[in-house]
């Protein structure tokens, strides 16, 4: 017998959970303003975020998909993209959204109810949310196919979730990148939870990483509470891919300190200890003890820069809440380019009996 | 001008579209060394090579949602899916994103995709192979589904396929590809969606049909005409968007109506068109409409599809049952 193949995951981190470096830090991490610009987009993320559920809660927003505990994960991954690269997120990744530009009033649109949430102003090429578990990474298979196809140095970027990774979808968009050698990275956010089922019961791989292995695509795990390490991790991956070197798994292991959605009650399923286990070793913390021994952040900024980012949110939730509904009409809208002519007969059915159904909100 | 078959004139249509549009990428299990295990990819890979004409990996899902994903990114990809009753695992994508994407989006993104697919039986081939399930895609709004009956009704319809701005899934009768040739001008000149075609005008009976079974409409036409029956066939051509008012002008003419289909009859395309004319043409009709329709069964195996497919004798039947009494 011999041995015909063989694989390794490494796990990478830079920072430790209080903020110690643990090796020679990248190249980016010595300049002091581009981490604080990290820091701030994780805590704006965070501060939209608590007010997304504080809407819903209030019934200002449909059901929402919190991103608590992922931050650092999100904004590591979109620090390391380039614009014209194509993002195909899942529906919890607004760190990433907010860094390519999606304004906080469309993302509230798309969760109050109104398609209008999924027409970036900026960037308009990439995909918008996504639902159905899994399926976004054949988009962003596709995409890179056309980036290659057309020999543009793009990359596309597809998020996934632990659970996703159990989809048959995942792994014909690992083989098919693999075997054509696109140019695209897959993302795993490995938060330990698919809704109620923990990672434990999702699968016996030890790690996720490696389930692009059997797709011919290397692996590596990275602490996704470590925004410094993501995004380390992810620009070598997007360098490699953009050079012709291929796909790459990144599985980010972080948690998911949140409810799976607003709908959802974690406490059903997972034990309180578990999460406050998780909260010491969120993402925020590392990255804001290591500005502090800069010495370029300290409580009084920080306050400072959250009462910015309230009053940002504020008033994108004020420009949402003030948004008037579309018109019956839109829901015919921009269902074909040519619409055929049973469109405009039941729109005019539809105007016609707009408001007789239950009140809408 | 050469005569060509069915499968020898979607392969003109895809040769003159990836000649004509750089974003054209005709993709699929087979489609390139192998031209397609029908042959209706031939010659593209050498002509146009691998990035054009790509042979996939096995997984029809993939193929779908790797369409969509091209498609956002302004490439136009032609897919083959090998036999429709593979269609299944692609459509989580059709009906999720393909279908959909220009609507969610607000028109920001959209799928401009063609998927391919043989359509119906009749060629003594394995389980699965026989299918006929347009219905199930008709009834998802933002995809058309389109059924030529003919060499240059096929050329046609599946240029205007590929160059629409939105996804069509293009149903290839296999009973037909071969069976007849046609001239077929290779002109680029597109036929018209959205629209019927009436392929011979009667003053009697209206028969509805698309795809294989035309040509078995079109044959009891001719034996209806020798009794004394003058039949008006319409190809339906376009399955979805149903174009109702050729079929509305003309029931109002014959005043009675029969729909032709290979798909079985419960939920089939036949009932939409039958509720149509109830809708805005019963005052019109002479008689109670006719379905002539596959059974409500698994197609079955070959010895007994012939039993399965409506006969020629059934339409005539059904045709002459709309005159009775």
């Amino acid at each position: 017998m011999r041995t015909v193949a063989e694989f390794r995951i490494e796990y990478l981190r830079q920072l430790s959970p209080q903020g110690r470096p643990l090796d020679e830090l990248p190249a980016f991490a010595a300049d002091n303003e581009e981490l604080l610009k990290m820091f701030a987009a994780m805590l704006r993320a965070r501060t939209f975020d608590a007010k997304a559920v504080n809407l819903q809660r209030t019934g200002k927003l449909g059901t929402y998909a919190p991103c608590l505990g992922q931050e650092a994960a999100h904004v590591g991954v979109g620090a390391a993209m380039r614009p014209e690269d194509c993002l195909a997120i899942v529906y919890r990744e607004i760190g990433t959204l907010f860094w390519r530009g999606v304004s906080m009033t469309e993302v509230l649109l798309y969760w109050g109810g109104d398609e209008r949430g999924n027409d970036f102003a900026v960037p308009r090429h990439d995909f918008p949310w996504c639902v159905p578990i899994a399926t976004q990474t054949l988009h962003a298979a596709g995409a890179a196919m056309a980036f290659k196809i057309r020999k543009e140095p793009r990359c596309a970027v597809a998020y996934i979730g632990d659970g996703g990774t159990s989809e048959g979808t995942f792994y014909e968009a690992m083989n098919l990148a693999g075997a054509r050698q696109l140019p695209i990275v897959f993302v795993v956010v490995n938060n330990k939870w698919a809704i109620s089922v923990p990672i434990e019961e999702q699968t016996a791989a030890e790690t996720l990483a490696q389930k692009g292995i059997a797709a011919g695509i290397p692996g590596v795990q990275v602490d996704g509470n470590d925004v410094i390490a993501v995004r380390d991790c992810m620009s070598r991956a997007l360098e490699k891919a953009r050079n012709g070197g291929g796909p790459t798994v990144v599985e980010a292991i972080s948690y998911r300190l949140s409810d799976h959605t607003t709908a959802d009650d974690a406490s059903r399923y997972r034990n309180e200890a578990e999460v406050a286990e998780a909260w010491k070793v969120e993402p925020m913390i590392r990255l804001r003890k290591l500005l502090e021994s800069r010495g370029v952040l300290d409580e009084a900024r920080e306050q400072a820069m959250k009462a910015e980012f309230t009053r940002e949110v504020d008033a994108a939730v004020q420009e949402y809440l003030s948004t008037p509904r579309q018109a019956t009409d839109a829901m015919f809208d921009h269902l074909y380019a040519n619409p055929p002519p049973y469109v405009e007969a039941q729109k005019e059915l539809a105007r016609r009996y707009a408001g007789t159904g239950r009140p809408s909100h | 001008m050469p005569k060509v078959t069915m499968v020898e004139a979607i392969a003109m249509a895809q040769a003159w579209e990836l000649a004509h549009d750089p974003s054209v990428v005709v993709l699929g299990e087979d489609v390139g060394k192998s031209g397609g295990v029908f042959r209706a990819t031939s010659g593209l890979f050498e002509r146009f090579g691998a990035d054009r004409v790509q042979d996939t990996p096995l997984a029809e899902n993939m193929i779908a949602g790797m369409c969509v994903g091209m498609a956002a990114q302004g490439m136009r990809p032609v897919a083959e899916i090998q036999f429709m009753g593979f269609l299944y695992p692609a459509i989580d994508q059709i009906v999720n994103h393909m279908s959909r994407l220009r609507h969610r989006t607000r028109g920001r993104l959209s799928c401009p995709v063609v998927i391919r697919t043989p359509h119906g039986g009749g060629i003594h081939a394995p389980e699965h192979h026989s299918e006929s399930v347009e219905s199930m895609i008709a009834h998802v709004p933002g995809i058309r589904v389109v059924c030529p009956s003919s060499p240059a009704r096929a050329y046609g319809l599946l240029l205007a396929s590929i160059r629409d701005p939105d996804p069509v899934l293009f149903l290839e009768p296999t009973r037909i590809y071969r069976l007849a040739k046609q001239e077929v001008p290779d002109d680029g000149v597109a036929a018209p969606l959205d629209v019927c075609y009436i392929l011979r005008e009667g003053e009697d009976v209206t028969i509805v049909t698309w795809g294989a079974i035309t040509t078995d409409v079109l044959q009891a036409a001719e034996q209806l005409a020798a009794q004394g029956i003058s039949a008006e066939v319409i190809d339906l051509a376009t399955v979805s968007p149903i174009d109702s008012e050729t079929i509305l002008d003309s029931v109002a003419k014959t005043g009675r109506l029969v729909i032709v289909h290979e798909a079985a009859r419960n939920c089939g395309v036949g009932a939409e068109i039958a509720a149509i004319v109830a809708e805005h043409g019963l005052y019109d009709l002479l008689a109670p409409i006719q379905r002539v329709t596959g059974f409500d069964t698994v197609v079955p195996l070959y010895r007994l599809e012939n039993d399965y497919i409506p006969s020629v004798t059934r339409i005539v039947d059904a045709a002459k049952a709309t005159l009775a009494g």
